[in-house]
């Protein structure tokens, strides 16, 4: 009877832990992904900690909303279907707002907005238009905008090499391999300020392709509002462009 | 979530496109790792311990490190070095084809350099004996007996590295080669139908590995024939006396 008695207890209490780890994990606690390989929105430093850009706003914006996050690093082109299989609720990874993106995920308000830009050797006398570009070799992160643009615009006319970091491209461009990289603007003029960037620049207009990066969840999930409205709190408050300058000397709103 | 059939059917011509890629990379990487493992395996199998010395090395270098970081310190790694990149051999490294070729012909020889010493060494000392009793130079014996009778041996776990390397080439996808893997991977980029154009392209990697598997099969019935044993019936016409009474009485 007593042991009777013991064992029920002893169940009742792991039941207990159990349920109560389990109010841990599906209450306040917001999972965020990042993919930590795109300098200087996303990465990971020298500790193994991920920092950057997005990493801060994310940061930024739990504080916000009083939410208790844990964020996660996770490779690019399976991102989204982490998300989709609950491994995580949210992408705050600089991600485009896409329609295509659209059918399969949820995306908060703009946090920045994109533009694209052209990046080889310096001197480098190929002109970034489809006529001046025909039979060169042009590369792009595999899953992103850029890579998209290229597919579409100049798929036809130049041979598209697809990475799977931004990194491996730029040791491509530095290589010799590209003649020019098509890439988000912004992490691209990090990349040329650094020393492995020597001789390299940018190359003609930018191109506007209205590009808005969003936060990603789930569909229907209420965190999308919930973003959106804490977004516009740090946007107002200040704390988004102190973050801003830290990497940019201009708005990237 | 739901399933895209669709989806599958427009990209499957795009993805058959990637494994045409995927045999091309296996069947010629194939044949230039069994050119490098020959002399290897031969070497490896030498009485003499300095002529052991750098196939033993080469193999515990290739076997002993990631393909993964193989093809990234070909492709990636060698490009660092301008006095790569201006050398006569950028023209081949600049390509990632040719680094994948590279990486993956030096990997498969190491393993296969392996196979073909176990193999060797598995050859029984009698046919050995028998050549050198016949007269024949050492050359003569690597040429007639050593290498066609380790090359039976060596079949059946030969096609095993084939396969292995069938599924080891779906790393070519990570220096821009649009293999099966990366053409699926690129496919999914654009429609993030992630488990549709997998399954479609595990399907096609099952079908390469039958064709290979069958491949393989018909070798081993062709160049080992004589260990499988065939029933035949005794001939009507025998003569009598031949005949066994033992049998007979049953």
């Amino acid at each position: 009877m007593m042991n009777m008695r013991k064992l029920f207890a002893t169940v009742a209490l792991v039941a207990g832990g159990l349920m109560a780890a389990q109010a841990a994990t599906a209450g306040d606690k917001i999972r965020i992904a990042t993919e930590g390989a795109y300098s200087p929105f996303n990465m990971v430093d020298s500790s193994g900690e991920l920092i950057g850009f997005d990493v801060e706003i994310a940061k930024a914006l739990c504080a916000e909303m009083a939410a208790d996050c844990e964020i996660v690093a996770q490779d690019w082109d399976g991102i989204i279907p982490g998300l989709r299989a609950k491994k995580y609720d949210a992408i705050i990874a600089s991600m485009s707002i896409t329609e295509e993106r659209m059918r399969v995920v949820d995306f908060s308000e703009k946090y920045y907005s994109n533009v694209l830009a052209f990046v080889t050797p310096e001197g480098s006398d190929i002109e970034v238009t489809k006529a001046g570009l025909k039979g060169k070799t042009v590369g792009a992160q595999r899953a992103t905008i850029a890579g998209q643009y290229l597919e579409d615009n100049l798929g036809d006319v130049v041979d598209v090499k697809l990475y799977d970091t931004q990194d491996n491209a730029y040791l491509d461009l530095a290589s010799g391999r590209l003649d020019a990289l098509l890439s988000d603007k912004f992490p691209a003029y990090d990349w040329l300020r650094s020393e492995e960037a020597k001789g390299f620049a940018f190359k003609g207009e930018d191109i506007d392709i209205n590009d808005e990066i969003g936060i990603a969840v789930r569909k229907g999930d209420a965190l999308k509002d919930k973003f959106s409205a804490a977004i516009k709190a740090i946007v107002a408050d200040g704390t988004y462009a102190k973050i801003n300058e830290k990497y940019f000397p201009f708005s990237i709103y | 979530m739901t399933w895209e059939w669709d989806v599958i059917w427009q990209y499957f011509p795009r993805l058959l496109e990637g494994a045409w890629l995927t045999m091309e990379l296996v069947l010629v990487s194939g044949l230039i790792g069994i050119t490098i493992a020959i002399p290897l395996s031969l070497m490896r199998a030498s009485k003499l311990p300095w002529v052991r010395v750098f196939p033993f090395i080469y193999i515990y270098f290739f076997r002993g490190t990631p393909l993964l970081v193989q093809i990234f310190l070909v492709y990636y790694g060698a490009s660092q070095f301008d006095a790569v990149r201006y050398s006569i051999f950028w023209p081949i490294l600049k390509q990632p084809y040719w680094c994948a070729i590279i990486a993956f012909s030096l990997n498969t020889a190491a393993y296969s350099a392996e196979l073909f010493r176990s193999a060797i060494q598995a050859i029984p000392t009698g046919e050995i004996e028998a050549a050198e009793a016949m007269g024949m130079s050492k050359s003569v014996q690597v040429t007639r007996i050593i290498i066609p009778r380790a090359f039976g041996i060596a079949l059946p776990a030969y096609g095993n590295e084939v396969i292995l390397m069938l599924k080891g080439s779906a790393l070519a996808s990570t220096i821009t080669l649009l293999d099966l893997t990366g053409m699926a991977r690129t496919i999914i980029a654009r429609t993030y139908t992630p488990l549709e154009m997998f399954l479609a392209a595990g399907m096609v990697y099952l079908a390469i590995s039958a064709v290979i598997i069958a491949l393989f099969r018909f070798m081993e019935y062709r160049f080992n024939r004589y260990q499988y044993y065939h029933h035949t019936d005794m001939p009507k016409n025998l003569d009598p006396l031949l005949r066994d009474p033992h049998i007979d009485q049953k």
